[in-house]
C-alpha cells in the first residue's frame, strides 16, 4: 500500500482496527506501464527528493528507475493541472494506456491486524535552517546524502564528482563529522548517529575511486568505527586509499574569494589554530526522528526516549510501551544497515511468537492449473522481445529482432512488449501460450538473475513446465554495454535470441525436488542470545535442543551489573532461564558439545557428546550458533604483577562486593581498547567504551570527591549512549585521549600504581598517581569457533568471529543454508544488540521451520548409469560434497562395479561434475549435452 | 489474553530495508502482511545510497 499513512490503531494486541489514509496517485496503477512518456512530456520541474535536491524531477514522476512499484505518480502541489484545473494536462494526453485521472481521491482504509509493526525510519538532518557551515549560503557545502547522489552512476552527475557551484572537477573535499548529532546547541541532538563515521569513510574512498588524485579529509571528534569489519576498513582507507583523517575542533567554514573555493578554520588537537582550502565541503549529517514519525507514534500511543526515539527495553529491543505494536530500525534509536536488518528480522520473530495461533489463517498457497504433457509434442517455440522501456529499443533494433526470430526453426509465434516483466504482459503471455498451443518460451529481456522467477511463474500459471523456458539476456548483456554500437548490438541480439531458441528446443518438462523438514531447532550456547532465540521458537511452536558446554545457563551476562540504560541484567537473565525450564518444547544439554554433523538445511543430525562421553543424535531443520565470546586476559600493563591492575570484569565484582580497596581508593585510572583495535586484533570490542563510562558514573556518585581517568583512543559511545559520556563528564570524570603509538605505561611505585600518558596539549607526558587501574578487556571469538564451523560447513572471518552470508542483507544466516548466528560469536556487542540478533535468527529459522517441505530448483546433478562407470573425478570436484561413490551390483549381463549417486539436497546445480565426466556419465538437468551443444552449435551458425 | 481470537496479519508501517525485511520474514512463515509506505515506492533511505561497505555492492 504506498502513498499511505497510518491514522488510527485501535484494539490491542492479537487483534487491532488500523485505518489507513491511502493519498491519490492520479495515476491508475493498473494500467500505468511506465513507459515514461508522460514525465518526458511533463513542463514541471521540482527538486528531486531522491536526488537529496541535486537534481530534478517533473510533477509527474516516479520516485526512481527501479523503484517498486513501478508505476508513474503526479505530485499534486507541482502538478500545473492540480493546481489549475483545465490547464496543462500535456501527461493524459500522451499516455497512451489512458492512465491519468486526475479526479483521483483520498481513499481510507481499515483493516484488521493482530500486531503491527513500526518501520517509519529517520531523516537526515537538514542543516538548513541552523546553516550549518554556511550550508545553504554557499553552494559547495553539501550534505552527505548529497555527495552519495553525486557519487551514484543513477545520480545528477551520473558519478561525475564536479562542483554544484560551476560544474569544475573536485580536487580536494572536507567532510565534517557530528553535523545534527552530538551537538544541543545548534539542533538539540545529543546523540550520536552511530553511522556518519562510517559512510565518511565509505565516501571518502568511493569519491577517490572516482576522482582519482583526489584529497580527501575527514575533521571529526571521535572516529566512531564500532561495527565488524569497520575498523579494518578504516585502516585501509589510511594506508591504502590515503584519507587523511584530522581530529580537532571545526570553527568556521568562510568563502575564499569568489570562485567557490572554502576555507576552512580549525583547532587541531595540540591547540593550534589552522586553516586550510577546499573545493568542496561535506557535511556529515546525522539521523533524526521525522515530524511524521513523531505524529505515528502518538498515534500508535508509544512511549519515546529523551532524544525522540521509541522506548525499548534492552532485552526486548522491538517491544514498544504498547503491547503488540513492534519496532524496527532507525525509529528505536540511530543504527546502520545491518542492525536494521537484524530488527526487521527481530520484530518478525516477535510478531510470530504473539501471533502463532493464528498462522496460515490467512495466508493462502498460490494455485496453478494442471500442467499439460508436452513430451509426445513437436517443439512450437514462442519469442517474446521485450523493450525494456527504451533500455533495449534505444540501442538494439528490437523489430529486426522479432522479424529475424520468426525466420528461426520451430518458431511459431514472436512478439514484442514495451515491459515483458509487467503484470498485463504476463497475463497476455499466458493467454498466447494457450492459443498458440506453444511449449518452449525464449524470453529476450534482461537477466535470468532477477527475472528467472517471474517467467517461470508466468509458464505455470498457463500450465507449461516451468523448465520449458529460456532467457535471452539482450539487456545486461547487450544494449547496455554496447550502447556506442546499435548495429553491432543488434547483431548480437540476434545471435542470443536464435542461441537461446537452439536451448529450449531440447528442453524437458522438470519438477523441483521437495525434501522434508525436520521441524525442529538446535541451539548452541545457552548464553542471552542462545536462550532468546530458543525460547522465541519454543513459543512459536518449534521444538527446540539447546546445547550448552557448561553446568548453567546465561553466558557471559552471568558477569554483568546493567545494560548501557540501566536495566537489572541478572534479573532479566534469571528471568530467561525461568522460561526455558518451565518451556515443555525445550531440551536442555548442559555440559554438552556438538561432535558431529551430517545432512543439510532442513534435515540435519547433529552428534552431542555430554561430560561422561554420551552421545546422542539430534535431528533438526534449522541450526542457530550461539556460542557466544571470552573476555581477553591482558598481559600488558603489568595486569600480572601489580594487584591494582584488574580487567573491568573483576573491577565489577569488586565494586559490587563493595572490596575495601576500591572502597577506600581514591584515583581510579581506566584504560580502553586493551587487545583491540591493535595488530593481529584490528577490531573494536564495542562495549568497552560505555561500560568504562558507566563504572565511571558509578565511583563518582559514590564519592565524588574520586579522582577518576579514562584514558582513550575514540569514545565510543554511540547512538543515545552518548548521554552517558556527557553525563561522566559532568561529574568530573575526566577524559585522555591517547594514540596506538603512545599508549600508557603502567608501573609499581610502592603503595600506588603510576600510568604515564602523553598530554596532547601540553605537549609532554603527564603522570597520574592511581590507587587502582583498571583494564577495559577486549572481547575474544571462542577459541573452537573455527572447529564447531567446521562440522557445519561455515566460515570464521579473519579474526576468529562466525562470518554471516552478507554483511549487510543477510546479517544472521550463514552462506551454508539452514544455520544462522547470533551474539557474540558473530562479533563483540550489547545484549540489547545480541538479543535482537537472536530473535533474527529465530525469524530467519521460522521460515524454514514453519514449512513441511522445502522446494529445491530442478537444475541438479543426474547419473546416467549407462556411461558411469565409478571412476570418482566427479566426486573430487564437486564443492557441495553431493556425490558420494556407492557399489553396483552386477545387472543384466555387466559385471558389479562403482558407480555414483547425487544427493540432490545438497547439489547446486554447478555443473563442474559434468565439466569434468570424461565419459558422459553425469549430466546436469536442464544443461543436458543436447542442450548445450545445440547452443554452441547455434552461436556459431552464422 | 485469552479472551482475544488472535488475527494471522501483520501491519508493518514502513517499506525500508527494515521493514521489508520483517515483512518477507512473516510472508514466509504463515502470516499476512500489509506493507504500508508513506512514498509512492518502496525501499527507504538505502535505495538513494550509491554503494555500502564492505563489498561496495551497488544499494539496489
Amino acid at each position: 500500500m504506498t502513498l499511505s499513512e497510518v491514522t488510527k490503531i485501535d484494539g490491542k494486541a492479537g487483534n487491532f482496527t488500523v485505518n489507513v489514509k491511502e493519498s491519490p496517485r492520479y495515476v491508475d496503477m493498473e494500467k500505468c506501464i511506465a513507459c515514461g512518456a508522460c514525465t518526458e512530456k511533463c513542463p514541471k520541474k521540482v527538486d528531486s527528493e531522491y536526488d537529496a535536491a541535486t537534481g530534478k524531477r517533473k510533477a509527474i514522476y516516479v520516485k526512481y528507475a527501479q523503484a517498486v512499484p513501478l508505476k508513474y505518480q503526479i505530485d499534486p502541489d507541482a502538478c500545473i493541472r492540480l493546481q489549475k484545473p483545465g490547464a496543462c494536462g500535456f501527461c493524459e494526453k500522451v499516455c497512451d494506456a489512458g492512465a491519468i485521472n486526475f479526479n483521483d481521491t483520498e481513499k481510507m482504509h481499515q483493516l484488521n491486524v493482530g500486531a503491527v509493526i513500526l518501520a517509519p525510519g529517520f531523516e537526515a538532518y537538514d542543516p538548513t535552517d541552523a546553516g550549518v557551515w554556511g550550508y545553504g549560503v554557499y553552494p559547495n557545502v553539501i550534505t552527505s546524502l548529497q555527495l552519495e547522489r553525486y557519487l551514484s552512476a543513477s545520480g545528477p552527475t551520473e558519478g561525475h564528482l564536479i562542483r554544484p557551484s560551476d560544474g569544475k572537477p573536485v580536487n580536494k573535499v572536507a567532510f565534517l563529522q557530528c553535523v545534527g548529532s552530538r551537538d544541543e546547541n545548534l539542533c538539540n541532538n545529543g546523540y550520536c548517529s552511530s553511522v556518519c563515521c562510517m559512510y565518511a569513510i565509505k565516501e571518502a574512498v568511493i569519491a577517490k575511486d572516482h576522482a582519482p588524485g583526489l584529497q580527501t579529509s575527514i575533521f571529526y571528534m571521535d572516529m566512531r568505527t564500532h561495527g565488524k569489519e569497520f575498523d579494518l576498513y578504516m585502516q585501509r582507507a589510511k594506508e591504502d586509499s590515503g584519507v587523511r583523517f584530522v581530529r580537532c575542533r571545526v570553527n568556521g567554514v568562510e568563502p575564499d574569494g569568489s570562485g567557490g573555493d572554502l576555507r576552512l578554520s580549525y583547532v587541531n588537537e595540540e591547540g593550534r589554530q589552522l586553516e586550510e582550502f577546499y573545493d568542496m565541503v561535506v557535511l556529515s549529517v546525522g539521523l533524526q526522528t521525522p515530524k511524521h514519525v513523531l505524529e505515528l507514534a502518538h498515534t500508535a500511543d508509544i512511549k519515546l526516549t529523551a532524544d525522540n526515539f521509541a522506548a525499548t527495553s534492552d532485552f526486548a529491543p522491538v517491544q514498544t510501551s504498547r503491547e503488540g505494536i513492534f519496532t524496527c530500525g532507525a525509529i528505536a534509536g540511530p543504527k546502520d544497515i545491518p542492525q536494521s536488518v537484524v530488527e526487521g528480522s527481530a520484530a518478525a520473530a516477535a510478531v510470530a511468537d504473539l501471533l502463532s495461533p493464528a498462522r496460515f489463517e490467512l495466508t493462502t498457497e498460490p494455485t496453478f492449473p494442471k500442467e499439460r504433457d508436452v513430451s509426445g509434442e513437436e517443439p512450437r517455440i514462442g519469442i517474446f522481445v521485450c523493450h525494456c522501456g527504451s533500455n533495449i529499443a534505444g540501442i538494439v533494433d528490437v523489430k529486426a529482432v522479432d522479424e529475424y526470430a520468426a525466420t528461426l526453426p520451430d518458431v511459431v509465434y514472436v512478439e514484442r512488449n514495451l515491459f515483458s516483466c509487467s503484470q498485463d504482459t504476463q497475463e497476455m503471455i499466458v493467454k498466447r501460450i494457450q492459443e498458440q498451443k506453444l511449449n518452449r518460451i525464449v524470453i529476450a529481456a534482461c537477466t535470468p538473475r532477477t527475472h528467472e522467477p517471474l517467467f517461470r511463474e508466468t509458464l505455470k500459471a498457463a500450465g507449461l513446465n516451468e523448465y520449458l523456458m529460456e532467457m535471452a539476456n539482450i539487456r545486461n548483456h547487450n544494449s547496455w554495454v554496447h550502447t556506442d554500437n546499435p548495429k553491432a548490438a543488434t547483431a548480437k541480439a540476434k545471435d542470443l535470441v536464435r542461441m537461446a531458441a537452439a536451448k529450449v528446443t531440447y528442453g524437458d518438462s522438470l519438477k523441483p525436488i521437495s525434501v522434508p523438514i525436520t521441524q525442529k531447532a538446535l541451539v548452541i550456547g545457552g548464553g542471552v542470545a542462545g536462550m532468546t532465540a530458543g525460547l522465541n521458537l519454543a513459543e512459536q511452536g518449534f521444538e527446540v535442543h539447546l546445547v550448552e558446554q557448561t553446568d548453567i545457563l546465561g553466558g557471559n551476562a552471568l558477569n554483568l551489573k546493567h545494560t548501557w540504560a540501566g536495566e537489572h541484567v541478572p534479573t532479566q537473565v534469571a528471568k530467561l532461564v525461568d522460561k526455558l525450564v518451565c518451556n515443555d518444547k525445550i531440551i536442555i544439554h548442559k555440559e554438552s558439545t556438538v561432535t558431529g554433523v551430517e545432512g543439510f538445511v532442513g534435515n540435519f543430525r547433529s552428534t552431542i557428546t555430554g561430560k561422561d562421553g554420551l552421545t546422542k543424535v539430534i535431528e533438526h531443520g534449522a541450526g542457530i550458533v550461539a556460542t557466544g565470546g571470552d573476555a581477553y586476559t591482558p598481559t600488558e600493563y603489568n595486569y600480572n604483577s601489580i594487584t591494582g591492575v584488574v580487567t573491568s570484569v573483576q573491577f565489577d565484582k569488586l565494586f559490587e562486593l563493595k572490596e575495601a580497596h576500591v572502597r577506600r581508593a581514591r584515583r581510579f585510572v581506566f584504560i580502553q581498547c586493551v587487545g583491540s583495535r591493535e595488530e593481529g586484533s584490528m577490531y573494536c570490542s564495542k562495549v568497552c567504551c560505555t561500560h568504562s563510562v558507566q563504572s565511571a558514573i558509578a565511583l563518582k556518585k559514590e564519592n565524588p570527591e574520586r579522582n577518576v581517568y579514562i584514558l582513550y583512543r575514540d569514545m565510543r559511545t554511540y547512538a543515545q549512549r552518548e548521554a552517558l559520556y556527557k553525563q561522566a563528564r559532568k561529574l568530573g570524570v575526566i577524559f585522555i585521549n591517547y594514540e596506538l603509538h603512545g599508549k600508557p605505561k603502567v608501573t609499581e611505585n610502592g603503595l600506588v600504581i603510576d600510568v604515564e600518558v602523553w598530554d596532547h596539549v601540553l605537549h609532554r607526558p603527564l603522570k597520574i598517581e592511581a590507587d587502582m587501574v583498571i583494564l577495559a578487556v577486549a572481547i575474544r571469538p571462542k577459541a573452537d569457533a573455527a572447529e564447531l564451523g567446521k562440522l557445519y560447513k561455515v566460515p570464521v572471518d579473519g579474526q576468529g568471529f562466525f562470518q554471516e552470508a552478507h554483511a549487510k542483507l543477510r546479517p544472521v544466516d550463514f552462506s551454508t543454508d539452514g544455520m544462522f548466528v547470533a551474539g557474540l560469536a558473530h562479533y563483540p556487542k550489547p545484549i540489547e544488540e545480541s538479543v535482537a540478533q537472536a530473535l533474527a535468527a529465530a525469524a530467519r529459522a521460522a521460515t524454514l521451520l514453519s514449512k513441511s517441505h522445502v522446494y529445491l530448483d530442478a537444475v541438479k546433478a543426474a547419473v546416467d548409469e549407462r556411461y558411469c562407470d565409478g571412476c570418482a573425478l566427479c566426486v573430487d570436484v564437486c564443492p557441495y560434497h553431493a556425490i558420494t561413490l556407492v557399489d553396483k551390483p552386477a545387472k543384466d549381463g555387466q559385471a558389479a562395479g562403482k558407480v555414483i549417486v547425487v544427493n540432490k539436497a545438497q547439489c547446486k546445480g554447478c555443473g563442474l561434475c559434468q565439466g569434468t565426466c570424461p565419459k558422459r556419465g553425469v549430466y546436469v538437468s536442464g544443461f543436458t549435452m543436447k542442450q548445450i551443444s545445440a547452443q554452441i552449435q547455434a552461436a556459431l551458425a552464422v | 489474553m485469552l479472551d482475544t481470537k488472535k488475527i494471522g496479519s501483520v501491519m508493518i508501517v514502513g517499506g525500508g530495508v527494515t521493514g521489508m525485511q520483517a515483512a518477507l520474514d512473516l510472508a514466509d512463515s504463515g502470516y499476512y502482511v500489509y506493507l504500508v509506505e508513506k512514498t509512492g515506492a518502496i525501499g527507504g533511505a538505502m535505495a538513494q545510497l550509491d554503494k555500502t561497505f564492505p563489498t561496495n555492492d551497488c544499494s539496489m
